[in-house]
């Protein structure tokens, strides 16, 4: 153990990088929590099974092969490497080197698949890029993919390269200096060992190489830490919460107003107590919450966390019927819209705040979007795009980490209609419609049961005696 | 022919008069606004109700009773309309002391299945396509002695409120293979099928603008997917399936796109029509095949 300046300094670096991580995380939180509450008490059981299967065990992913495959690499080996940045932490707190070679062939068990992923990383991630730049997936193209987004999706890529640079900088290094002074190197090296030539023949120099690759991973590591909070890539935290947080009931299944349940009780039963209306602690009546959502705080709070885990892999845009026909609605904008309000309207990002980077960096300003009546709905989301939903969820079962926006777009309608009466023209005579007939087509009522008229059965019976 | 006389007239059991007599049946059949009032789909529900009368099922529908469930209303956003609705038809179903409900529409099945327990209606519910598979399974439903089916080419169109919706899948495929027709699977099917474009209150309004009607893109899936025509599918986005195209070969004369909604019905018919294939390719409903293949019609 060599305890030294370095360590005081890694402290402070390690600090800092997980004390700023944390102020984040508080911000992103307090925004999630401006939405309207829900409860997701229960089902305990159901919710971790689903979180297994989904978020842990990828389940989703696998409705496309490829990318499937790419991204299992990428995320095995977050997870694997990430039991070596353990090692990393505590090397660099107590001035230790490679403390885990303790474990002996396990060690090199550890090292060992480390380096095979570390490799197979970065294969995937120049996949991941080709797909994005050279050969584009349709699917990562699309109004709301506009200059931030697009430069988001590739320095994730480019950082993540440097972070497996840095790995087999420092391994080759520290290899080929032991390997230099015939001292045995802890661990196994299955990709490094391959490398040893590019480097210098000079022990100090291969030392402050090694150095140089440590730091750069772990600072490169922390730094990238506190990118995920402004980025997409955050999905590789709130993926969990988030699917954790998803519905457990049936897609089909619509939420119910309450308040709209004890108004329309009254009306059928004048005797139905309707519920005191929530008061103030001083007394005073609670401003009525509107019906649906006109901004980002009308939304459920896991309406608002499905914004902050949303990877824009555009899945869910790529199946909408209304999207594949070229309307306007993709529901990968509907999220991102989401998270852009939030950010605009209460805590913004570290990075790449709208309001620093200008409006184009991040978001299509389409010439109709009021930006007087600034809110979700009309400052960012227009009505076309909430009436082309057919809701036919086929976005919520694309989507690998459980985000439903026909949630979010359901809320949106429900205030078009119930506090602005702002429905299509043809939607307000299917209403009168139902309300006037019964049926949802300028029909009477009476001639609801002529269907029976004249309705007649092939005797089967009798057809057997006869024959 | 003679046997076209060996017919007998069905009365349509009423539950008002069931109830007047003291009678309760096992299940309610609820019929929907498109199984009342549409044309088209008013068939479907002869076709049904021909054979629960024929299997001598102890059923009655609401007659005149019967409302919209609200699912267009909710759907759209009128939470207010929906709730009024839902609470009528609670009312009207709970007053008969109704236990079970069976549907040939996955809007009504959705809505009264999912979003009526809260407001106070619990009914066992079941969609006609579960329904017919247990007829099936039962023996009481052969698909026999009727028009045959053997060797035709079908096509299953998924409804998203019976599947994504409600996970039904395997119900209708089941009643489809007693018809021992030959069945092919378009590459968007089951979780991945894609909408007919009539649902969410589509129904009642003009598409917004785009460049193609829902229902022209999943008719022309269907079309290619009937004709074997692999060029055609191979320009199909969205979804990536590994299944192989259907080969060419059988051709779509006299081929079937099976479905089990009234909008798919709607939507695919007229997709059909549009793409001027009335002549050789047909829309039916589940209940319409038993039916026919039955020999229940007359």
């Amino acid at each position: 153990m060599h305890f030294s300046i370095q360590n005081i300094l890694f402290l402070l670096v390690a600090l800092a990088g997980f004390g700023l991580f944390a102020w984040q995380a508080s911000r992103i939180r307090a925004n999630v929590l401006m939405g309207r509450d829900r409860d997701v008490s229960g089902d305990v059981n159901d919710r971790l099974w689903k979180t297994l299967l989904v978020a842990f065990g990828q389940q989703k992913m696998f409705k496309r092969l490829t990318p499937a495959f790419l991204h299992l690499i990428v995320y095995v080996g977050f997870i694997v490497i990430n039991i070596e940045v353990i090692e990393i932490m505590v090397d660099g707190l107590f001035g230790t080197h490679r403390f885990l070679q303790f474990a002996g062939p396990a060690y090199s068990a550890l090292t060992g698949t480390n380096e095979i992923l570390g490799a197979l990383v970065v294969v995937a991630v120049t996949a991941f890029w080709w797909r994005r730049n050279v050969n584009v997936v349709r699917r990562f193209t699309g109004s709301e993919m506009r200059a931030w987004p697009k430069m988001d999706g590739n320095i994730i890529l480019y950082v993540e390269v440097v972070l497996m640079v840095a790995l087999f900088l420092m391994n080759t290094a520290d290899l080929k200096a032991h390997q230099l002074q015939n001292l045995t190197m802890p661990g196994s090296f299955p990709v490094s060992q391959f490398l040893t030539g590019l480097l210098p023949d000079s022990v100090p120099m291969l030392h402050v190489l090694e150095r140089i690759g440590w730091w750069s991973h772990i600072v490169g590591i922390l730094l990238f830490l506190n990118y995920l909070p402004s980025s997409k890539h955050f999905h590789i935290i709130m993926a969990f919460p988030n699917v954790y947080f998803s519905r457990l009931i049936p897609q089909g299944q619509f939420s119910n107003v309450d308040s709209i349940t004890h108004e329309v009780k009254a009306m059928m039963d004048p005797s139905y107590p309707v519920p005191a209306p929530a008061t103030n602690p001083d007394g005073s009546a609670v401003a009525p919450t509107p019906f649906g959502a006109k901004d980002v705080n009308d939304l459920a709070w896991t309406n608002l966390l499905n914004a902050y885990s949303c990877t824009e892999c555009g899945r869910c845009t790529s199946v909408c019927p209304a999207n594949l026909t070229g309307k306007l609605l993709s529901p990968r904008k509907i999220i991102m819209d989401t998270r852009d309000r939030m950010e605009e309207k209460y805590n913004e990002p570290l990075l790449f705040n709208p309001a620093l980077y200008g409006k184009e960096a991040k978001h299509d300003p389409q010439e109709q979007l009021d930006k007087e009546n600034h809110t979700l709905l009309r400052g960012y989301v227009t009505p076309e795009e909430l009436w082309a939903c057919t809701t036919c969820n086929a976005c919520v079962e694309a989507c690998p980490v459980n985000i439903n926006p026909l949630e979010s777009i359901i809320e949106m309608r429900r205030f078009l209609v119930l506090e602005e009466s702002a429905a299509p023209n043809a939607l307000n005579a299917m209403f009168s419609n139902i309300e006037n007939n019964g049926a949802p087509w300028a029909f009477s009522p009476s001639d609801r049961f002529n269907w029976a008229d004249e309705l007649f059965v092939a005797d089967k019976k009798e057809l057997e005696v006869r024959s | 022919m003679a046997e076209q006389t060996a017919k007998r007239p069905v009365s349509v059991p009423v539950m008002a008069d069931l109830a007047a007599r003291g009678e309760s049946p096992e299940i309610l059949f609820w019929v929907g606004c498109a199984g009342a009032f549409d044309d088209r789909y008013k068939r479907v529900t002869r076709a049904f109700v021909r054979i629960l009368d024929h299997v001598g099922v102890n059923y009655a529908v609401l007659g005149k009773e019967e409302s919209c469930t609200g699912d267009p209303a909710k759907r759209a956003g009128n939470e207010f309309l929906f709730q009024m609705q839902a609470m009528t038809n609670i009312a009207t179903l709970d007053g008969y002391g109704i236990k079970k409900v069976v549907t040939a529409c996955p809007h009504c099945f959705n809505t009264i299945k999912n979003e009526y327990p809260a407001l106070g209606g619990n009914y066992e519910v079941i969609h006609h396509s579960t329904f017919l598979q247990q007829l099936i399974n039962e023996g009481k439903v052969t698909a026999q002695g009727g028009e045959s089916f053997k060797g035709r080419r079908i096509t299953f169109h998924d409804s998203c409120y019976l599947g994504r919706s409600n996970n039904i899948y395997e119900a209708p495929r089941a009643v489809l293979e007693v018809l021992d027709a030959d069945l092919v699977e378009m590459k968007r099917c089951k979780t991945n099928g894609l909408c007919c474009g009539g649902g969410g209150a589509q129904m009642w309004k003009d598409a917004e603008p785009g460049n193609k009607e829902v229902n022209i893109e999943r008719t022309e899936e269907a079309l290619a997917t009937l004709d074997g025509n692999a060029a055609a599918l191979e320009n199909l986005q969205g979804v990536q399936s590994n299944a192989p195209a259907v080969p060419a070969g059988a051709g779509s004369a006299n081929s079937v796109i099976a479905v089990a909604c009234p909008f798919c019905m709607t939507m695919m018919a007229d997709g059909v029509k549009n793409k001027e294939r009335e002549q050789n390719v047909q829309v039916f409903d589940l209940a319409e095949l038993i039916a026919s293949a039955e020999g229940l019609n007359a």
